[in-house]
C-alpha cells in the first residue's frame, strides 16, 4: 500500500511565503518610490517613520482580525465586528464625556470597562445565535452587523461625541518606551491570544471543530461552548479596536467608525492562510495580512491617490491571494504544467476508502 | 398487491403542510400591513395614496437590486458587490456624459459593466471553486475603487435624456409615479416570469434547494450559477442608473452598504438565506416593508434615522428565527 | 435468456486509486428485461463499477458496450441521455419542488420558452399512474416519506425513456410495506423490458426478485450465477470470502473460552435498546476482558448498534447499564466519561481530523475530556505519542506529519491510539480492519487480544467473518437490523454455522419472520 506522502515543501511551499513575498515586495516599491520610506529617527524619545505608522496604523486590523482568526478556524464568520467596534468606542467615549473629570485615569478605566462588558454581550448575543440555536454564522453576525451600527448611533445619539481625555488618547497616540503605546497594545493581545489558543489546548480544539466537526463530537468535544467563546473573544478584540479608533481622534462617531473593517480582518485572515472552510489556523499570518492591507493603504496615501482608489489594488490582492491558494486553480494550473503530478485523489465521492486487493 | 391501502398511507401530505411554503411571505405582507395600518392610524397625511407611490419612487433602485440578489440567494450564494455597481454604473454614466457621448451609448456602456463584472464573479465562483462572500467582496473593492478612481467627487449629469427621466411625471389619477416606476415594475415582471416559468428559473431554484442533486439530474448547474451573477450584475447596473436617474448625479460614495439593505429586504420577504426558497414577490414586500418603516420614522419626526437599523436589525432577527424553526419542524 | 443480446456489456473494467486497486478486470453484462442484482461488502467494488458505468469515474481498462456500441460516458447527464438512468440510495432530487418539477425538471414541456406547468402536471401524473402512485403532483416533494420519493427518482429515470436503470440501494431506508411497493415497481419496469441493475444489502429481497446475481469481492469478479443455482449460504460465503490463508496466522486458539471471562457484573448491559429507523430492541452484555464479536452484513445494523452503546445516536427506547447502573447516555461526552471509546469504521469523515497532526489526533479525546483549560503537558503528550506510535508501529514515526498523510492503515492505528490512551472499559471497534493492508490487520487482531486479556472489554464488529471468529469469546448476529442470535465461540463455532445464521436469520430454522 502506498503511502500518500506530502510533497516536501519547500521555501515556496512554505505557507507564509507568498504572503511575505507580497509584503516585501510593497515595503521595496515605496523604498523605491520614496526613498525616504525605510528611515526611522527618534524625536523626543519616540520612534517615528513611516515603517512605525504602518505598525501603529495596522494595530487595531491586527485586533479585529485576530479573534476573526478563531471565528474562521471554527468554521464561521464574524461580520458584525465592524459594528462593535463602533458600540465599544461610543459607550467608553459617552461614559468619558459624561464624567466632570475627564483626565481622570479612574473614569477612563471605568469606561474601558464598561464598553468592553457591552462588547462582550454582543458576543455572547452572536455566539448564542450561532452554537446554540444553530443559524448560519454568516447570518447571524448580519442581525449585529445591521443592528449594531443602528445602536452605536443611538449611543452617540446620532452624533459625534468629542472628548479631551490624556489617558483614554493614550490608547491611540500616545507611546510606551520609545514605541507607539497602539503597538505595544497590538503586541500584548497578539500574546494574549496567543497564549489563550496555544498554551492551553483550546487552539487545538477550535481546530478540530473547524477541521471536522463530526469527528470532534465523536471525540467528546464540547463544540457549543468554544464557539460561544471565539465569538466572544472576536467581540472582546473589536472592543480593544473600537478604543484605540476613537482614541486616536478623540471622538466617537457611531456611523462611520469601525466601517467595513470587518471586510479588511476577513481579507487579512485569508491572505495570512488561514482557510474560510476552517480548520488550522494561522496568528502570524494574519498580522502579515494585516500588514500587507495597512501598507497597501498608506503607500496608495503616500502617492497622493484617493484612499478609497486603494479600494481597487485591494481587490487585486484578494483575488491573487485566494486564487493561490485555491485547491481548483492550483489544480489547473498544475494539469497545464504537464501530466506528472498525480490525478486529485477521488476520496471525496468515495464512500469509504476501497479495500485494499 | 393492492396499491389502494398503501399508497394514502404513504402519498397524503398532511393539511398544514399546504400554506406553509408561503408561511414568510405571508407573514411579511402581514407585516407591512400592520405598519401601514399603524402609519394610518397616527397619521393622516399616511392615508394619502402618493406616500406608496413615494416608497416606490424613493426604493425603487433598492428593489431591482434587491431582485438581483434574490436570484443569487435563491442558488444559496451571495453577492456583496451589488451597492458598489450601483455606484459604478451612476458614476461611469455621469462620466461619460460629461465627456459628451450620447445618451444612448452611455446607457449601453453603464447597463453592459455591471453583467460583465457579475460573469466574471460568477466564472471565478463556478470554476475556482472559491466562496461567493469573498469573491463578491473583491468585486465590491474593484468596483468601489473604480469609482473614486473615475472622480473623486460627485458629478452632476446634465444630459437632456437623463433629466428628461428623473423630471418626467406620469399622472395616475389624482397622484403620479415617475419613469423608474415604471422600470421598477417592468424588471419585477420579468423577474417573476423568469423565476417561474423559464428553465432558467427552476434551475435556479434547484441548485439552491439541493446542488449535488441538481448535478446528478444532469441539470447545467454552473451555467446557471454564473448567469445568477450576471442576472445580479445586470440589476445593479440598472439600479444604479435609475439612482443616477433620482440623483441626477454619480457620487464616489454614494449607495454604501447597499448591499445589506438588499440582502435583509430578501430576507424579509421570505426568501430562505440557504437557498431554495422564494419568491420575487417577497422581495417585493421585504423592499416595501423597509421603505415604510423609513417612512414611518420620516412621518414621527421625534425618532432618528439609527432607529431604522436597529428595527432592520431586530426583522431580520426575527425572519432568520422563522426560518429556522421551520428548518427544525421539517426534520 | 441466455439466447438474447446483453442491452449492456462491460469488459475487464479496471480502475485504480492511489495505492488501492478499486476494480480489477470486471466483467459485467445486463439483459433486457431482469433485475440483476450486484452483491459484494465494502469494498467489493460495487459503488465504483456503478460509478464507472455511469461516467462518474473514467476507468482504466476495460470496454463498456451499450446495444452493441461502445460508450463512454463523462458523467450522469450523459448517461442518462442515452438511456442509463440511476436512483441512488439517498434521494438525489429537491425537497424544495413540486413533485412533478422533479420528474421533468431540465425538460420541462416548453411553450414558446415558457414552462408549461398544466402539461407538466398531466404528465407526472399520467407517469405516476403508470406507477399506481396517487399522490397530488402539484405538491413538494419533500413533504413525502422517503418511499414516495424515491418512486418519484424511480420516475424519473423511467420518463427519459431508460433501458438501463440501476437502483443504488434503494431500499436502505424504507420499511417492509414500502419496500413492497417499491418490488412491484421493479416487476413491473421489468416486464416492459427495462434491465435493472439493483444493489441491496437485503438478501431476502435479492432472492425475491432477482433473476441473476454478480458477486464483487475486494474489487474482482467472483462470480455471475442465476438466482435459482445459488443458496443463500452460498451467497453470503462468496460474498465473504474466506481470507484465512492469506492472513498471518495468530497463536490459533480454538474458540475462546466465554465461561472464563463471563463473570461478574457487566461493563455494559443493553436490554431492550432501540432506535427507530436504525435498529431494532436487542440485548447484549460485554463483561470485563471480553470481545463480542458482531457479524452481519454491511447494512445489518451493526454500526447503529455501535452508535447506541456510544452515544453518537440517542436510544429512544430499553435501559443501559454501565458496571450494573443505570445510565442515560445522551452523548459521546456523556459515554466517555463512563470510559466507553468508539472507533467509527469511518475514519475520514468521523473518525481524525485530516488537518491536524498525528500527535494532536491521538490526544485529542483525552484533552476533550480535560477540558481545554487544562492542557496536557507536552512531556506528557510526547511521552504517550512515543509510546504509542511504538506499540502499534505507525509509520511514518513523525508525530508533527498531518494525519491525512497517513496511509489507511497507520490511520486506523492513531484512531485507536487516540482511545487507548483514555483507558478505556469498553472499546467498540466498528470495521477496525477494513482498507488496510494486512500486516497491519494482524497487528490490530493481536492487540485486540492483549487488550481483552488485560481486562478491557470490546466490541468488535467486522464484515470478515474469519476475525471475529479468532478475536471473539462471543458473536453477535445481525441480520436486516435485529440482533438475531448470540454464539458461543466454541469448538462447535465456525464460519459455516455463522453464515447460514446471516443468511437465514436463524439457526437450523427455515427463514426468519423478518
Amino acid at each position: 500500500m502506498t503511502t500518500w506522502k506530502a510533497r516536501l515543501p519547500g521555501v515556496t511551499g512554505h505557507r507564509l511565503f507568498w504572503p511575505v513575498v507580497v509584503l516585501v515586495t510593497l515595503v521595496a516599491a515605496n523604498a523605491v518610490y520614496r526613498p525616504s520610506f525605510l528611515a526611522i529617527e527618534v524625536k523626543d524619545g519616540h520612534l517615528y517613520g513611516s515603517l512605525i505608522d504602518i505598525l501603529r496604523l495596522s494595530a487595531p486590523l491586527i485586533l479585529v482580525a485576530l479573534g476573526m482568526t478563531l471565528v474562521i478556524a471554527t468554521g464561521g464568520i464574524d461580520l458584525s465586528v465592524g459594528s462593535v467596534v463602533a458600540v465599544s468606542g461610543a459607550v467608553a467615549c459617552l461614559y468619558i464625556s459624561r464624567q466632570p473629570d475627564q483626565g481622570d485615569v479612574g473614569t477612563v478605566l471605568t469606561a474601558l470597562v464598561i464598553a468592553a462588558g457591552v462588547a462582550l454581550l454582543l458576543g455572547a448575543w452572536n455566539g448564542m445565535l450561532v452554537a446554540v440555536i444553530g443559524i448560519q454564522p454568516i447570518i447571524a453576525t448580519l442581525i449585529l452587523m445591521v443592528a449594531g451600527r443602528g445602536l452605536a448611533q443611538l449611543v452617540t445619539s446620532g452624533q459625534i461625541i468629542t472628548i479631551n481625555s490624556s489617558p483614554y488618547r493614550m490608547i491611540g497616540t500616545g507611546h510606551l518606551l520609545t514605541l507607539p503605546f497602539a503597538i505595544i497594545l497590538a503586541l500584548a493581545v497578539t500574546l494574549a491570544v496567543a497564549v489563550l489558543t496555544r498554551r492551553t489546548a483550546l487552539g487545538m480544539i477550535i481546530e478540530a471543530v473547524g477541521g471536522n466537526a463530526e469527528a470532534s463530537r465523536l471525540a467528546g468535544i464540547r463544540a457549543r461552548r468554544v464557539k460561544l467563546l471565539v465569538y466572544v473573544v472576536s467581540a472582546a478584540c473589536a472592543a480593544v479596536a473600537g478604543f484605540m479608533m476613537t482614541a486616536n481622534v478623540s471622538s466617537a462617531d457611531g456611523n462611520s467608525a469601525g466601517l467595513w473593517v470587518e471586510l479588511d480582518a476577513i481579507l487579512a485572515v485569508v491572505i495570512g492562510g488561514t482557510s474560510l472552510a476552517g480548520g488550522r489556523f494561522y496568528l502570524s499570518g494574519t498580522i502579515v495580512g494585516a500588514l500587507i492591507i495597512q501598507t497597501l493603504t498608506t503607500s496608495v496615501y503616500a502617492m497622493n491617490i484617493d484612499p478609497q482608489t486603494s479600494l481597487l489594488f485591494k481587490a487585486m490582492v484578494v483575488i491573487v491571494v485566494c486564487l493561490i491558494q485555491a485547491p481548483a486553480f492550483r489544480a489547473r494550473f498544475r494539469r497545464r504544467r504537464g501530466a506528472a503530478a498525480p490525478p486529485p485523489v477521488p476520496v471525496d465521492q468515495q464512500k469509504e476508502q476501497v479495500a485494499a486487493p | 398487491m393492492s396499491t389502494t391501502q398503501l399508497t394514502p398511507r404513504l402519498g397524503r401530505p398532511t393539511w398544514w403542510r399546504l400554506p406553509r411554503r408561503q408561511v414568510p411571505v405571508l407573514v411579511s405582507l402581514g407585516l407591512l400591513l400592520l405598519m401601514y395600518g399603524i402609519g394610518v392610524s397616527q397619521y393622516r397625511a399616511f392615508s394619502n395614496i402618493q406616500v406608496i407611490f413615494n416608497v416606490f419612487i424613493d426604493n425603487g433602485f433598492l428593489l431591482v437590486v434587491a431582485i438581483g440578489m434574490t436570484f443569487v440567494i435563491l442558488t444559496g450564494g451571495i453577492d456583496l458587490s451589488v451597492g458598489s455597481v450601483v455606484a459604478m454604473t451612476a458614476m461611469v454614466s455621469a462620466a461619460l456624459l460629461r465627456e459628451g457621448l450620447p445618451s444612448a451609448l452611455v446607457l449601453l456602456i453603464a447597463l453592459l459593466i455591471g453583467p460583465t463584472l457579475g460573469f466574471v464573479m460568477g466564472c471565478v465562483i463556478h470554476f475556482f471553486d472559491i466562496q461567493p462572500f469573498i469573491v463578491t467582496l473583491a468585486g465590491m473593492f474593484f468596483a468601489r475603487g473604480l469609482c473614486t478612481w473615475i472622480s473623486s467627487v460627485s458629478v452632476p449629469i446634465s444630459d437632456g435624456f437623463w433629466t428628461a427621466a428623473a423630471q418626467e411625471r406620469i399622472r395616475i389619477g389624482d397622484n403620479f409615479v415617475t419613469v423608474s416606476v415604471l422600470i421598477t415594475v417592468a424588471v419585477v415582471a420579468l423577474a417573476a416570469y423568469t423565476l417561474a416559468y423559464t428553465r432558467l428559473g427552476r434551475n435556479v431554484y434547484a441548485i439552491g434547494g439541493n446542488p449535488q442533486s441538481a448535478l446528478l439530474m444532469g441539470l447545467p448547474v454552473g451555467r446557471t450559477r454564473i448567469a445568477v451573477y450576471t442576472i445580479s450584475g445586470l440589476c445593479s447596473a440598472i439600479g444604479g442608473i435609475l439612482l443616477s436617474f433620482y440623483t441626477l448625479s454619480g457620487a464616489p460614495l454614494i449607495a454604501v452598504g447597499m448591499e445589506l439593505d438588499a440582502i435583509a429586504a430578501v430576507v424579509i420577504g421570505g426568501t430562505l438565506l440557504t437557498g431554495g426558497a422564494g419568491y420575487v414577490l417577497g422581495t417585493v414586500l421585504g423592499v416595501l416593508v423597509l421603505g415604510v418603516i423609513q417612512t414611518l420614522i420620516t412621518f414621527d419626526g421625534t425618532l432618528n434615522s439609527w432607529w431604522t437599523k436597529i428595527v432592520i436589525g431586530g426583522l431580520l432577527f426575527a425572519f432568520i428565527l422563522l426560518q429556522r424553526l421551520i428548518a427544525i419542524r421539517k426534520k | 435468456m441466455s439466447d438474447r443480446h446483453p442491452v449492456l456489456t462491460m469488459t475487464a473494467i479496471s480502475k485504480f486509486f492511489p495505492g488501492v486497486r478499486a476494480l480489477d478486470g470486471v466483467d459485467f453484462r445486463l439483459f433486457p428485461g431482469e433485475v440483476h442484482a450486484l452483491m459484494g461488502e465494502n469494498g467489493a467494488g460495487k459503488s465504483t463499477l456503478i460509478k464507472v458505468l455511469t461516467g462518474v469515474y473514467g476507468s482504466d481498462a476495460g470496454t463498456i458496450m451499450l446495444d452493441g456500441a461502445p460508450v463512454s460516458f463523462t458523467g450522469p447527464r450523459q448517461a442518462t441521455a442515452a438511456g442509463v438512468s440511476t436512483v441512488y440510495q439517498e434521494v438525489n432530487l429537491c425537497p424544495n419542488l413540486s413533485v412533478a418539477e422533479n420528474i421533468f425538471i431540465g425538460r420541462q414541456p416548453q411553450r414558446f420558452g415558457t414552462v408549461n406547468w398544466r402539461e407538466m402536471r398531466r404528465r407526472a401524473g399520467t407517469l405516476l399512474a403508470r406507477l399506481d402512485l396517487d399522490i397530488d403532483v402539484g405538491e413538494l416533494l419533500g413533504g413525502y416519506s422517503l418511499a414516495v420519493q424515491q418512486m418519484v427518482a424511480i420516475a424519473r429515470a423511467v420518463d427519459v425513456r431508460a433501458r438501463v436503470l440501476i437502483l443504488d440501494e434503494p431500499t436502505s431506508s424504507l420499511d417492509a410495506d414500502e419496500v413492497a411497493q417499491l418490488m412491484r415497481i421493479m416487476r413491473q419496469l421489468r416486464d416492459e423490458g427495462i434491465a435493472i441493475l439493483f444493489v441491496t444489502h437485503f438478501l431476502d429481497q435479492v432472492y425475491e426478485i432477482a433473476d441473476r446475481i454478480t458477486v464483487l469481492r475486494n474489487g474482482r469478479l467472483v462470480g455471475e450465477y442465476p438466482t435459482a443455482d445459488l443458496p443463500q449460504y452460498a451467497l453470503v460465503e462468496k460474498m465473504i470470502g474466506k481470507e484465512l490463508d492469506t492472513l498471518e496466522r495468530l497463536d490459533e486458539q480454538a474458540g475462546r473460552d466465554l465461561a472464563a471471562v463471563e463473570t461478574g457484573v457487566p461493563v455494559v448491559e443493553a436490554t431492550g435498546l432501540a432506535r427507530t429507523g436504525s435498529v431494532a430492541p436487542f440485548s447484549l452484555t460485554i463483561h470485563q476482558g471480553e470481545v463480542v464479536g458482531m457479524a452481519g452484513l454491511l447494512g445489518s445494523g451493526r454500526t447503529e448498534v455501535a452508535r447506541l452503546f456510544f452515544g453518537a445516536d440517542r436510544a429512544d427506547r430499553g435501559r443501559l447499564a454501565v458496571d450494573g447502573q443505570p445510565v442515560t447516555i445522551r452523548g459521546p461526552v456523556a459515554a466517555i466519561d463512563r470510559n466507553i471509546a468508539f472507533c467509527s469504521e469511518n475514519r475520514r469523515t468521523e473518525g481524525l481530523v485530516g488537518d491536524l497532526s498525528v500527535r494532536e489526533n491521538i490526544i485529542l479525546a483525552m484533552q476533550a475530556a480535560r477540558g481545554w483549560l487544562r492542557p496536557v503537558p507536552r512531556r506528557r503528550q510526547d511521552e504517550l505519542v512515543r509510546r504509542y506510535v511504538e506499540a502499534l508501529s505507525i509509520r511514518p514515526n513523525d508525530p508533527d506529519m498531518p494525519v491525512r498523510n497517513l496511509s489507511g492503515g497507520n490511520q486506523q492505528k492513531v484512531l485507536l491510539a487516540r482511545w487507548l490512551i483514555t483507558e478505556p472499559r469498553l472499546l467498540i471497534l466498528d470495521e477496525p480492519t477494513r482498507g488496510i493492508d494486512i500486516g497491519a490487520k494482524a497487528e490490530i487482531q493481536r492487540l485486540v487480544v492483549q487488550l481483552s486479556d488485560g481486562g478491557m472489554a470490546v466490541l468488535f464488529i467486522s464484515a470478515e467473518l474469519e476475525e471475529v471468529l479468532r478475536l471473539s469469546h462471543k458473536v453477535a448476529v445481525m441480520r436486516d437490523r435485529q440482533l438475531v442470535t448470540q454464539l458461543a465461540n466454541d469448538d462447535s463455532l465456525d464460519a459455516e454455522r455463522v453464515m447460514r445464521v446471516i443468511a437465514s436469520g436463524a439457526e437450523q430454522k427455515g427463514r426468519d419472520q423478518a
